[in-house]
């Protein structure tokens, strides 16, 4: 125990004094969590919490195209910048950069006079067949109006333009059915439709309940703090890499790996040292990026992180993170000849197997095959465990399925550690 | 199983090759070291004077024959033969990063001895090598003569019965060598048996008694120096090794 602990003093004392090694371990992913949530977060709330500005050119003198805008600015979904009725495509898309917009909408002059004929024209059509105009009556034909037009900056996800294209769907059919509702009434009744009929026929319609289903029940959103502090944790920890194989290498290649090897005492006692110093800093770690997402994040505008309700699952998957990231970085360190090797091998793998574990790109997007491949990297299921942990609202009994393959591969890297060791004969 | 006590080491028909017979091999060597010698291994460059001492400290592993060290058999790491030896290699054998105490204190322990011991050890290797005003830096800013001396406490912090040196003044001034040299015949009159390798002929005649020249994985000649020099006709160790081993290059 004596040698354990004098080891373990050694190893702090030797990382203390890697002033790079601290860097890449701390401060890197200080300053990546912090970059990509904001970047992240500017994004969400672009689609989540703001308005989309939508400039609109309305050639329409209508009261019909005024109704139109009015029903666009009810969605709630938009912000309206009206420009002059009179601008060509070129000013528009001026019109666009200078209120900072990705959306513009032109009505076309005849807008009002077209759906006017066409309610004219559905009314008509509707007494005729409810037999109350005589046959002989002019038949109507019923020609769909001259349509809107759209202009949309290319960058705007697809997702987002059906959406916009839905809702003004959803305000045309408004404008539509109300101006069809009243040609009608005053039809059959030669008056005009009383606004509180027409309110309950128009807005009577069946209403949409919305329930969040989450494990734990909890209605609180995803938001970019919640996806960032985790997969940025889990890439800081596996990033100890840097200075842990380097570790590995330079005590083997160094003249004290020599001495080390005539001393009664078995190398193993060395790198279970190494394995409970590191997994202390993978948890300092943690704790650091977690306290930033808690009480630093609310300080510079970023969503405060969420803890999951069940601590206990939080500790456990981040130990068993920590171990397995400790346990590929001896495991290369043991395997490598040289620390350019060990450095390089590990900062790519690291990147690598991020990529694929779906810390930089969520794996449910990844292609079938890349689905596949991504179950082997351990940074899949550590990002699968917090991910439960932190979006789902699950504990631990609910992640046992991402930790038992993390301590399976965890296993592995110690089995090939302990091939390496012995075919090296440093144990 | 304990036998010939007397002697510190004791090689038997020692059979090593390296893998692919890249360097120097062994057939058959035999060479006995007594208690409380100080016992030099000269030769050539590539002779195999590093590879014997690495044989004799585990580090290498005997194809055939045995080696003794105070009677324990030595090829498997133990406990019991690995704390008998002490081990100062040609190249700086510890972490830079920290400072002779620290390195004292890591090594201690890993030689097995308690807290107390390695801070009573620590202490008065570091007043006997000077290193005291420095016990508290790290080594890496160390001139070259005093990370020998940081190599030489280390080596000698569990008071080995047997200690072996690998060139352990190269690259040091004249001051360093002459503490060096009377360090260790401090430590040879305290009983520890010194066997030692260098380059350093003149350094050598100074200190050891008994030496072996070893050429090609061959023991030349063996014995007592004066008497070496005696039957040679030299007057000192440098004519006797270019009798022995030749005046041509060795790579």
């Amino acid at each position: 125990m004596f040698k354990l602990r004098a080891s373990i003093i050694k190893d702090v004392r030797i990382l203390l004094r890697d002033k790079v090694g601290i860097s890449l371990m701390f401060i890197m992913p200080v300053i990546l969590v912090i970059v990509v949530t904001s970047i992240q977060n500017s994004t969400f709330q672009l689609m989540n919490k703001n308005k989309l500005t939508v400039v609109v050119c309305n050639k329409d003198a209508g009261k019909l195209s005024t109704q139109l805008i009015a029903t666009i600015n009810k969605i709630g979904m938009f912000k309206v910048a009206q420009v002059p009725g009179n601008q060509n495509p070129q000013q528009i898309a001026d019109g666009m950069h200078t209120n900072d917009a990705m959306l513009a909408i032109t009505i076309p002059a005849d807008f009002t006079q077209k759906i006017e004929a066409k309610a004219k024209g559905s009314s008509n059509k509707a007494l005729k067949s409810f037999g109350l105009q005589a046959d002989s009556a002019k038949e109507v034909k019923l020609s769909a109006a001259t349509p809107l037009t759209l202009y949309y900056n290319p960058s705007i996800p697809e997702s987002i333009r059906f959406s916009v294209n839905g809702a003004l769907g959803s305000a045309l059919q408004i404008v539509e059915s109300r101006e069809t509702l009243r040609t009608l009434y005053f039809a059959i009744n030669e008056k005009e439709m009383p606004a509180a009929l027409e309110n309950e026929m128009l807005n009577g319609k069946a209403a949409i309940n919305q329930v969040p289903v989450s494990k734990n029940g909890s209605n609180k959103a995803p938001n970019a703090t919640q996806h960032n502090v985790p997969a940025w944790t889990i890439f800081a920890m596996f990033f100890i890499i840097m200075s842990l194989s380097g570790s590995v290498v330079r005590e083997k290649v160094s003249g004290s790996f020599i001495r080390l090897k005539t001393l009664p005492t078995n190398f193993a006692v060395g790198l279970l040292s190494k394995q409970i110093t590191y997994l202390c800093v993978t948890l300092f770690q943690a704790l650091v990026i977690f306290s930033l997402g808690l009480w630093f994040f609310p300080y510079i505008n970023l969503p405060a992180l969420n803890l999951p309700a069940d601590i206990l699952g939080l500790v456990v998957v981040t130990i068993a993170v920590g171990y397995c990231a400790v346990s590929y970085a001896i495991c290369v360190g043991v395997f490598a000849h040289t620390q350019e090797q060990a450095n390089g091998f590990g900062a790519v793998s690291i990147v690598i197997l991020s990529a694929i574990g779906g810390l930089m790109v969520p794996s449910f997007a990844m292609p079938g095959a890349l689905k596949t491949i991504s179950a082997l990297s351990p940074l899949h299921w550590c990002i699968e465990a917090y991910y439960g942990l932190f979006l789902e609202g699950a504990g631990l009994k609910d992640v046992v399925i991402s930790i038992v393959p993390l301590i399976g591969i965890t296993l592995v890297f110690q089995a090939l550690t302990y091939v390496g060791l012995k075919r090296k004969n440093l144990i | 199983m304990v036998t010939n006590t007397s002697l510190a080491v004791n090689i038997e028909n020692l059979g090593f090759h390296y893998p692919g017979n890249s360097g120097v091999t062994y057939h058959d060597l035999n060479l006995k070291i007594a208690e409380g010698e100080r016992f030099g291994l000269f030769g050539p460059n590539g002779a195999g004077k590093t590879t014997l001492m690495n044989l004799m400290t585990g580090l290498l592993i005997a194809d055939t024959g045995s080696i003794e060290l105070l009677g324990h058999k030595i090829g498997t790491k133990s406990k019991t033969v690995n704390k008998l030896f002490g081990f100062v290699p040609q190249d700086f054998s510890f972490y830079q990063e920290l400072s002779p105490i620290e390195n004292l204190q890591f090594f201690g322990a890993w030689y097995g001895l308690n807290r107390k011991q390695i801070a009573q050890r620590s202490e008065e290797l570091l007043e006997i090598l000077g290193l005291t005003e420095v016990s508290h830096k790290a080594v890496e800013n160390f001139s070259g003569g005093m990370k020998r001396r940081v190599n030489l406490a280390i080596g000698v912090i569990h008071n080995p019965k047997i200690l072996f040196l690998d060139e352990p003044t190269v690259g040091v001034d004249v001051q360093t060598r002459h503490a060096i040299i009377d360090y260790l015949k401090q430590l040879n009159n305290n009983g520890t048996t010194l066997i030692y390798t260098s380059h350093q002929l003149s350094e050598a005649e100074g200190l050891c008694e008994q030496i072996a020249l070893v050429d090609k994985g061959e023991i030349v000649r063996e014995g007592k120096l004066d008497n070496l020099l005696e039957e040679y006709g030299h007057q000192d160790l440098e004519e006797l090794f270019l009798n022995l081993t030749g005046k041509e290059y060795r790579n």
